[in-house]
């Protein structure tokens, strides 16, 4: 018995899995050793909780692991770089042309257009080659995505010890990690049904949000790291804000895919595009994913309301719709599971769906007042 | 007695069909994208101004103002519970027997009835414990069964938590609406049909609001507000309701003795915090603690959260600078929320709010940072007919276009924005030299030398008398005209004396002729000040031509400067019991883990039955028939026919 387990464990600890294990407890432990007078023990908690969770996911995939190691890797040369004073974003050239939090994040944005552009042709020229360089080019665009914010992180601290905060808190980090999650639900799904023909569907939706932030960047100057209002000030921000974008993401990925079903079952595109059943079952999946997630984004935000504003259910326009999003996704799978209804009705539905998903996440902070106000258009 | 148990059946049937949840799920759906369309509770004078009074009444009636607390929204929830509670009774037994059984009565018929079914023919000895190993490795659940027949059936299954999956989740939406229902005001709601409680409507302090209106110390749920000046302090808060407000009682006393806000060096707020002494005549001794935004305190059950600020009435000194010639100004001192009556002007001034910090973005574009500017006043000032503006001035000159101005706003509705007179700063940053630039206008005596003087300058002595004399009626005419009205008046003279072909003309000489004539004017009046004219006067006067001309639209006679104050804040307070919150926390335990056991679990069930005619029939099921349930099929179906065969 103890031999059978210590074979599988040495079976499973192969010397990529123990880098990974190793660079993830390392920088936590690091971390909690120099930081723990400014964390509370929530955060502490946060930070554990989410080395399990990256264990997790790197143990079961491994291009996520690699992925890892290289943002952890660049990541922590650029904060050598950095040396304590932020200015050297100016004068590093490193720095400033490739990983200082803003350029990293253009990168980010050149890697999405560019593998948009390469998903297309491959798709349409049935060339596998150029489908492996897009996916490779969305990779390097997650892997850049990361480094910006894991820098532009470090970077809140540099321009104030009071200042600092994890990059989830206005509209122009959230569509790096809306980016970055889609791109990597996406990544999973491409691996997991060895299909690379609908990255150009998927890459449509986050070309979208790389749109929005090339506009929030250069027209809005709305890039600029904002110290938190006291409301947004809580452990709970560093847990619902992912998990909410773990659920936009998926349905973002479903409503993608359900527009490659629908073409497909119109006879367009058929001969390059995956089987309908094989489309179908990853709609399924992806809301499925998205919906539980959500689920437990929508009650870590109540959690979160009953401590800032003192009910944790308050009606505001942010929270309701949040619930008209759920609503609207458990009805849609239960014509599934429970009537087990087929077909383009539901295609359908999973893209209006992302219209009523995109008002939650945008319309509301540009036409409805109400206590979230992380983001004002 | 037939047709009554009969229509039960199809009202239940209603209730427990899919179809009428999902038509509830739509109706909650429309009714919450009201509510968040239409802004709730507000105060009812703005949704009259909204819709008018005949709409407005109708609106009211059925709730729009209040969606998530009127009647048929609650009715509408009370019947999703209700559906999903039939719903939960009536499959949980089928599930639970899922869960616990394993079926092993079916037949070799009922067996090939199945989908994915499968018939082998054995040539040797099955071997049935490597079978059962297989299974056991891919963590399926087995029971052999022998048969009378000498037939032996093996049952296995595995993933059927699923199944509780089912029960957790359905039932936590059922809690959690309970527990929502718990916190709702239900209660209240049934007293005041019933008439034993009423919404108190009128301004007055809680002390002589009505029994009616109390709700009392064991009131099981509500949320509450308490405004505390610092220094002050109470055991009652209030409820906010329809048009109006309840007094609910407190077990306690809580008192406030600071509130803070505390900035960023960028001057935005970083935490609002407020220090409070709770006494109650069960403690021994006072509790002290203090709260802040996301750092509420519990005691007895209920929670205070640190919601909001407002003035706790500071202390104001006021200097009124008359802007018209036939007053004098004046110094008064006034208190937030309080009123300042002016017996000779016949005008109350009332102080609504003081801000000592305004972070303002004083140019366009989105490069250019926000700043403090400094504090102000929001007031109203009333005439003798009851007609109310409000104004809000800022205690010092702000910096536009390089420029310094005293600025103050007024507007005549909530619904409009301010409209800004901005008076120009002096070369030594004060609001004097325009006090002696107006008062030079308004001197008419003055205005008389200067158009005397510059007749004299610019036309020849030898020429006529006549002429000179013509000149200087014209400047005079103008000046004065300028005085009594500001740019507009002379607009007004032009449109009514000169030919449109000569109006652009008129306008270039007379805006040219104001000027020169202004710069002496106030050349002149400064000779009794101590400001001197310098290269910044020519600017300043432009400025003040343009400020004296807003004035007559500005509505006040009275150009109001803060000389002096003392800040008193208070802190706005929310004040909450929710008994529900535990079940409702209970409730998205229960559906989050119900939620992943059905969505993660994938249950499957399989039957292998060994004939002893050597036949063995394999079926495979599950409740959800999707591509990985085909992969398993296809993996353990070509696996244990390898073992058979
Ligand atoms: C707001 C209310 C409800 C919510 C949030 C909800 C949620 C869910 C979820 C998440 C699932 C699982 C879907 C999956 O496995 O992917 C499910 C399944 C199901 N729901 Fe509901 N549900 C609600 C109301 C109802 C009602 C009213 C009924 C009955 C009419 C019902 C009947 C069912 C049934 C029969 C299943 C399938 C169970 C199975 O075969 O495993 N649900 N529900």
């Amino acid at each position: 018995m103890l031999t059978k387990l210590f074979k599988s464990i040495k079976a499973s600890f192969q010397a990529f899995n123990f880098i990974y294990l190793s660079l993830l407890l390392g920088s936590a432990l690091y971390a909690l050793k120099t930081f723990h007078i400014y964390m509370d023990i929530y955060e502490e908690i946060i930070l554990l909780g989410s080395v399990g969770f990256f264990t997790w996911l790197g143990w079961n995939w491994n291009h996520f692991k690699k992925i890892i190691i290289t943002v952890f890797v660049i990541s922590f040369f650029a904060i050598q770089l950095y040396a304590g004073t932020l200015i050297n974003n100016e004068s590093v050239f490193l720095l400033k042309y490739l990983i200082s939090s803003q350029s990293a994040v253009m990168w980010m944005n050149v890697f999405f257009v560019l593998a948009l552009l390469l998903y297309w042709l491959g798709l349409l020229t049935r060339n596998n080659l150029l489908d492996d360089i897009a996916s490779s080019f969305t990779s390097t665009a997650v892997i850049f995505g990361f480094i910006g914010l894991l820098v532009r992180w470090y970077e809140s601290y540099l321009i104030g010890l009071d200042i600092g905060h994890i990059p989830i808190s206005n509209l122009y980090e959230v569509f790096i990690l809306f980016c970055l999650i889609t791109s990597l639900l996406y990544l999973f799904y491409e691996e997991r049904f060895s299909t690379k023909k609908l990255g150009a569907f998927v890459l449509i939706v986050i070309n979208a949000a790389v749109g929005f932030i090339l506009w929030y960047t250069f027209d809005r100057h709305a890039d600029a790291v904002q110290p938190l209002v006291p409301a947004l000030q809580s452990y709970w921000m560093k847990i619902h804000v992912p998990a909410n974008f773990i659920g936009y993401g998926s349905f973002s990925l479903a409503a993608m895919v359900s527009s490659a079903y629908l073409l497909s079952s119109k006879k367009i595109l058929t001969s390059y595009l995956p089987k309908l059943t094989i489309l179908e079952d990853l709609i399924y999946k992806s809301i499925a994913i998205g919906f539980i997630f959500f689920t437990i984004a929508t009650i870590l935000g109540a959690i979160w309301a009953a401590e800032a504003w003192g009910g944790y259910w308050s009606w505001d326009p942010k929270e309701t719709w949040a619930l008209i999003v759920w609503l609207n996704y458990a009805a849609w799978l239960h014509y599934r599971i429970v009537k087990g209804l087929r077909g383009p009705i539901l295609a359908w539905w999973a893209l209006i769906g992302l219209v009523v998903t995109t008002f939650a996440f945008l319309g509301v902070n540009m036409f409805l007042s109400g206590l979230h106000s992380y983001g004002q258009l | 007695m037939k047709s009554i148990t009969f229509n039960l059946r199809k009202v239940n049937q209603l209730l427990i069909s899919m179809s009428f949840a999902v038509c509830m799920l739509v109706f909650l759906g429309i009714a919450s994208i009201i509510g968040t369309i239409l802004k709730q509770n507000e105060p009812y004078e703005n949704y009259i101004i909204k819709f008018g009074q005949f709409w407005f009444g109708y609106f009211e009636k059925i709730g729009l103002y209040d969606v998530y607390h009127s009647v048929w929204f609650l009715i509408i929830l009370l019947f999703l519970v209700i559906s999903t509670t039939l719903c939960i009774t009536k499959n949980t037994p089928t599930m639970l027997k899922d869960f616990l059984l394993f079926k092993d009565t079916l037949e070799e018929k009922s067996l090939k009835a199945f989908t994915h079914h499968l018939t082998l023919q054995n040539k040797r000895k099955i071997n049935l414990s490597r079978i059962i190993q297989y299974l056991k490795h891919e963590k399926y659940k087995t029971k052999e069964k022998l048969k009378e027949s000498g037939d032996i059936l093996i049952v296995a299954k595995k993933g059927n938590y699923q199944r509780l999956g089912y029960i957790l989740t359905h039932l936590g939406v059922v809690v959690i609406c309970l527990g929502g229902l718990l916190d709702g005001n239900l209660v209240f709601k049934a007293q005041e049909m019933l008439g034993y409680k009423k919404i108190e409507t009128l301004d007055i302090p809680a002390s002589k609001v009505s029994e009616v209106s109390r709700l009392h110390i064991n009131n099981a749920s509500f949320r509450a507000n308490m405004t505390l000046a610092e220094g002050a302090s109470d055991n009652v808060a209030f409820v906010r309701m329809k048009d109006g407000y309840l007094v609910q009682e407190l077990p306690f006393k809580v008192a406030l003795t600071d509130f803070r806000i505390l900035h960023y060096s960028t001057g935005m707020p970083k935490s609002f915090e407020s220090d409070l002494v709770i006494s109650d005549t069960d403690l021994s001794q006072d509790i002290k603690t203090t709260i802040s935004v996301n750092h509420p305190f519990t005691y007895k059950g209920i929670t205070i959260y640190q919601s909001d600020f407002q003035d706790g009435g500071t202390k104001l000194n006021i200097e009124l600078i008359s802007l018209l010639a036939s007053k004098a100004s004046q110094k008064i001192e006034g208190k937030i929320f309080e009123k300042v009556k002016l017996d000779k002007d016949q005008l109350t001034y009332e102080f609504n709010d003081f801000r000592k910090f305004n972070i303002l973005h004083l140019k366009e574009g989105q490069k250019e940072k926000p700043r403090n500017v400094g504090p102000s006043v929001t007031y109203k000032i009333r005439n003798n007919s009851g007609q109310a503006r409000e104004f809000i001035s800022y205690q010092y000159a702000m910096p536009i276009d390089d420029r310094s101005f005293f600025v103050s706003g007024m507007r005549e509705t909530p619904q409009e924005e301010f409209r800004y007179l901005k008076i120009p700063a002096d070369n030594q940053g004060s609001i004097e030299g325009f006090m002696v630039f107006k008062s030079a206008l308004q001197n008419k005596a003055l205005i008389e030398t200067i158009s005397k003087d510059m007749a004299n300058q610019s036309i020849d002595h030898d020429q006529e008398g006549v002429m000179k004399e013509s000149f200087e009626n014209s400047i005079n005419k103008l000046m004065t005209l300028f005085a009594q009205g500001g740019f507009s008046n002379i607009a007004e003279s032009i449109d009514k004396n000169i030919p449109a072909s000569d109006k652009e003309k008129a306008i270039q000489t007379y805006l040219k002729i104001i000027d020169i004539a202004s710069v002496e004017l106030y050349k002149k009046q400064l000779k009794v000040s101590n400001i001197k004219f310098d290269q910044s006067s020519v600017m300043f006067i432009q400025d003040a031509l343009n400020a004296y001309s807003d004035m007559f639209f500005y509505g006040s006679p009275y150009f109001f400067e803060l000389t002096d104050y003392e800040q008193k804040e208070a802190s706005g307070l929310q004040i909450t019991k929710s008994p529900g919150q535990f079940w409702v926390y209970l409730g998205s335990l229960s559906l989050v883990l119900g939620i992943f056991s059905m969505i993660y679990l994938h249950e499957r069930k399989l039957w292998l039955l060994i004939k002893s005619s050597g036949r063995v029939i394999l079926a495979f099921s599950s409740n959800r028939k999707n591509l990985d349930f085909e992969r398993e099929y296809k993996k353990v179906s070509g696996e244990i026919s390898k073992i058979i065969q």
